[in-house]
């Protein structure tokens, strides 16, 4: 039951942002639904909830099955923790229809809460479009100069991924003994060898479209830089984990014989996407864009890893979804800030932030450490692992997944040193009195940043149980 | 048998009933209250309280199927006239209580083409299906596209009744009976042994039926005709006649295709692959709505056919589900049409800042023909998969179906980005509440539909 009253608070929030129009209110209800949807996943995360089990179509015996095992504990704590961020961090943000704004972003954060708590499989395509929905309204609407048209290939573009999902789990579901879209009953479906392959490639191309892998990303970096910030923010740091959190979730326990054999092919071309994005990243211009194909590279490392089917690496990849949606989430917010202060996202026109505004560069800093991955930072612990079970399924192939790191440490500290050093730019000279509620905001995410760098263990033990399924014969 | 005889009855009343009244409002409420009368007389008859019977010699016959079929597409048609009763006065020389009875006696057709038993019977709720079409079609006699239109679709039209004589000819030489009987199992072989004379006739019928539901290469009158009727009228070819036709081609083939055995996976692949390809790839460059609601109908048929490749219980309950979604999104996008001046997706430009109301709606029926989950259009399409794969059906045929739905979202989307994305003022005449309501009802329909599409069947079943 708490799990459904969970998932409706940012709906019931929504829903009533429509009809308040005063911003300083609205941005008051935003953010404390968005605190009290932390609150709520701090409590799902600490304490034993219940499953909540109903009846949804009688007639199909699909059910409205909310459950929170670790793989969901932990992507229901980074969307609970992403979500009041953003909405902090950009309250000063000047938005035309502010109310309708938030709202179609409270359902987006309900979508994903959604899609991570699902154990039916009809609910979860459900939740999975639902989130995307949203997005659409609001990067068409205030998105940049070319967002109609980018949005909509990003529309398309996942909305036939899901569909090749959809007759995917119809295959998979109509030679279930019970008839049912249960995770359980999905898995003893009676399928043959090449129909569970077939159904595989369904579900993978659903996911892959998502994260994205190469060479179908070709949507995301458009999609990133038209965007309004803050969408993009929920876009690289949650949603794009909905295609690991697929994978995890169904592809692994659903088709595990299917999975090994289309492990090499998928590790491949993870690691192409990996240097394809890492060298394009170095030659950026625009923040944004360099932030979008470094998150590309990131998110390839972590889809590498689980199709290595090591526990090590599984694990790392947990840690990774969290750690990466945070380190992003840092970035995403520090190029609004500037953004939003000089109006432009140029690395040649800025520079000089240091010294302007001492807090922000040193923000910055902390964040591109974490974004190469730096010892004591969360991601070093996420990269590791992962890189450990890439070297133990082929050495060659961590190598060459290895020198993304030296890439990401290229681009990431070009960046630093063009946007916070160097001489104050024409640009720079703009900045006016810092951004507090960003600071703050950005103060707390390091802090996060630094002490799961530090010690890990508690995220080891939320994504415990999951792993251990995973595993067990 | 309640139906048709009611129906008839309603029919000539209504005729007779500018005698008695020359406001069209009152007309209006008369015919209404016909509508209401005759869902009574269907639903007493699928209860079993009470129904006019007597020995049709095997010509028609009544099962539950049918008279619920009887029963959705009076409904909708109930929910047509409530809704557009105001815009179908307007049409035309203001024969208000004419359209009434042409309506009532397309109903009669509807119920003649859910209960034949017997060819013959089919091709007479043809015909009283089609020829007050054609009249409807003309409707705006002023109007040189409508007359177009008319004489377009009369003269397609009579060709390919004539191809579903020579059809209905051929079968009986072949059989020696106008009965939809079994074909016979050779036990040997456990396959029809085919008869040159009756695959031909079967063709020919197919041909003729698909000439009815539009699907290509027979849907060459559809975008003329849609478009050159008065839009009221298009609203309702394109929804409740369409479904008629789709459960008459159904009750056919559903056992006679047996007898073409495996040609007939072949030839209804091509039509369906063909209609999609047609219906959705000419939609995308349609300048007009109406243009491009018209190619979306023909697409439509495109998945609705699907539901003939197999014959179990799955296939008759996607097609009644398709036709409900598909015909209450249909008739609330032609409702937001009328009342537009002129019918380009310009004209659309900024209607979301207008009148965010109707925005919305109309983009909820835009989603639900998209197939966009939490609308009936969804579970529409999520049946009609299922069937089909437990039909038997290749996968290619799924992932054609799928490549085609994301095609079909581009065209209705543009509309999407034309009312919410693109600024400017929306050519559209003034909606009062009352009328916002009525489309409120169709969008909750769709809604209720989207998350509990189960409803629908307990009707069926109960």
């Amino acid at each position: 039951m708490f799990l459904l009253l969970f998932l409706l608070i940012p709906i019931f929030a929504a829903i009533a942002l429509l009809f308040i129009k005063k911003e300083q209110s609205v941005n008051l209800i935003a953010i404390g639904s968005g605190l009290l949807t932390l609150l709520g996943a701090l409590h799902i995360i600490l304490n034993k909830t219940g499953n909540y089990d109903a009846s949804w179509l009688p007639i199909l015996n699909s059910r409205f099955l909310l459950q929170a095992d670790g793989l969901a504990k932990i992507l229901i704590l980074l969307t609970a923790i992403s979500f009041p961020a953003i909405f902090i961090a950009t309250s000063h943000n000047q938005t035309n229809q502010k109310n309708v704004f938030l709202s179609l972003m409270l359902l987006t954060q309900a979508g994903l809460m959604g899609v991570f708590l699902a154990g039916d499989a009809l609910l979860f395509y459900f939740f999975w479009e639902l989130a995307l929905i949203p997005v659409y309204f609001l990067c068409s609407i205030w998105g940049g100069e070319k967002r109609i048209t980018v949005t909509f290939k990003f529309f398309i573009y996942t909305f036939l991924g899901s569909l090749f999902m959809l007759i995917g789990i119809i295959l998979l579901y109509s030679n279930t003994a019970d008839h049912s879209f249960l995770i359980e009953s999905l898995k003893h479906a009676n399928v043959s060898p090449a129909q569970s392959a077939t159904a595989f490639a369904l579900f993978f191309i659903a996911f892959a479209i998502k994260m994205p892998i190469f060479p179908l990303h070709t949507w995301q970096p458009d999609a990133y830089e038209q965007s309004p910030t803050a969408v993009t923010m929920v876009l690289s740091a949650v949603m794009v984990k909905m295609g690991l959190y697929g994978i995890i979730r169904w592809l692994m326990p659903l088709f595990p014989t299917a999975f090994l054999a289309h492990a090499n092919l998928v590790i491949i071309l993870s690691v192409i996407g990996i240097l394809y994005a890492s060298f394009i990243a170095i030659r950026q211009d625009d923040m944004k864009r360099l932030i979008a194909y470094s998150s590309i590279a990131h998110i390839g490392l972590m889809n590498a890893a689980l199709f290595t089917h090591n526990q090590v690496g599984i694990q790392g990849a947990f840690i990774q979804l969290f750690s990466h949606g945070v380190n992003v989430l840092g970035l995403w917010i520090i190029a609004d800030v500037i953004e939003q202060q000089t109006g432009t996202r140029s690395m040649k026109a800025l520079g000089g932030i240091a010294k302007k505004q001492p807090t922000l560069a040193i923000l910055l800093v902390g964040f591109a450490f974490a974004n190469i991955a730096l010892p004591l930072t969360n991601a070093f612990i996420g990269e590791f692992l992962m890189f450990n079970s890439l070297f133990q399924f082929n050495p060659w192939i961590a190598a060459a997944a290895g020198v993304s790191v030296v890439l990401a440490a290229i681009y990431t500290l070009n960046m630093v040193q063009k946007v916070a050093y160097g001489e104050v730019s024409e640009a720079t000279h703009l900045m006016t009195a810092p951004n507090k509620n960003a600071q703050g905001v950005l103060i707390v995410l390091l802090v996060i940043v630094f002490v799961t760098g530090v010690y890990p263990q508690p995220l080891f033990d939320v994504t415990a149980d999951t792993l251990k399924q995973l595993f067990v014969k | 048998m309640n139906a048709i005889i009611v129906s008839t009855l309603l029919g000539v009343v209504m005729m007779f009933c500018s005698w008695i009244t020359t406001s069209a409002k009152t007309q209006r409420n008369i015919g209404l209250v016909g509508m209401l009368i005759l869902i009574a007389a269907n639903l007493a008859q699928l209860k079993g309280w009470w129904v006019i019977d007597f020995d049709t010699k095997g010509m028609l016959a009544f099962n539950q199927i049918g008279l619920f079929a009887n029963m959705t597409l009076f409904i909708l048609t109930f929910l047509y006239v409530w809704i557009n009763g105001e815009e179908i006065e307007k049409v035309g020389n203001h024969h208000t209580a004419d359209y009434y009875a042409i309506f009532f006696f397309i109903l009669c057709g509807v119920s003649v083409l859910t209960s034949f038993d017997n060819l013959l019977m089919l091709f007479i709720g043809i015909e009283i299906l089609s020829i007050p079409l054609y009249i409807l079609t003309g409707a705006d006699k002023k109007n040189l596209l409508s007359n177009e239109a008319s004489l377009k679709y009369f003269l397609m039209g009579s060709f390919s009744t004539g191809i579903l004589l020579l059809g209905i000819t051929f079968i009986y030489g072949a059989t020696g009976s106008f009965h939809l009987t079994m074909p016979v199992i050779n036990p040997a072989t456990h396959m029809v042994t085919e008869h040159f004379l009756m695959s031909a006739g079967l063709i020919l019928l197919f041909a003729s039926m698909n000439f009815k539901v539009s699907a290509a290469p027979f849907h060459f009158w559809t975008p003329d005709v849609y478009d050159g009727a008065p839009t009221v009228f298009t609203s309702f070819m394109a929804t409740i006649v369409k479904a008629a036709g789709f459960i008459a081609f159904i009750k056919v083939f559903e056992t006679q295709r047996m007898a073409l055995g495996f040609t007939w996976y072949i030839i209804l692949s091509f039509v369906i692959v063909s209609t999609l390809l047609i219906g959705n790839i000419t939609a995308v460059f349609q300048r007009s709505v109406k243009r491009m609601l018209a190619y979306s109908s023909i697409a439509q048929a495109g998945f609705m056919l699907f539901a003939l490749y197999g014959n179990s219980i799955f296939n008759t309950e996607a097609i009644l589900l398709y036709i409900v979604a598909y015909s209450l999104a249909t008739i609330g996008l032609f409702a937001v049409l009328v009342k537009m001046k002129d019918y380009s997706f310009e004209s659309f430009n900024g209607l979301a800042k207008q009148n965010p109301v109707l925005a919305f709606l109309t983009t909820l029926f835009l989603f639900s023909l998209a197939g966009i989950p939490l609308t009936a259009g969804f579970f529409a399409k999520y049946y009609m998969l299922n069937a089909l794969l437990t039909a038997g059906a290749g996968l290619w045929l799924l992932i054609v179906a799928i490549l085609f739905a994301a095609v079909s979202v581009f065209y209705y989307f543009k509309l999407v980005q034309a009312m919410y994305f693109t600024p400017g003022t929306p050519a559209i005449n003034e909606i009062d509440k009352k009328y916002e309501f009525k489309l409120w009802v169709l969008a909750a329909l769709i809604l209720i539909l989207g998350v509990f599409p189960s409803m629908l069947f307990n009707y069926l079943y109960f």
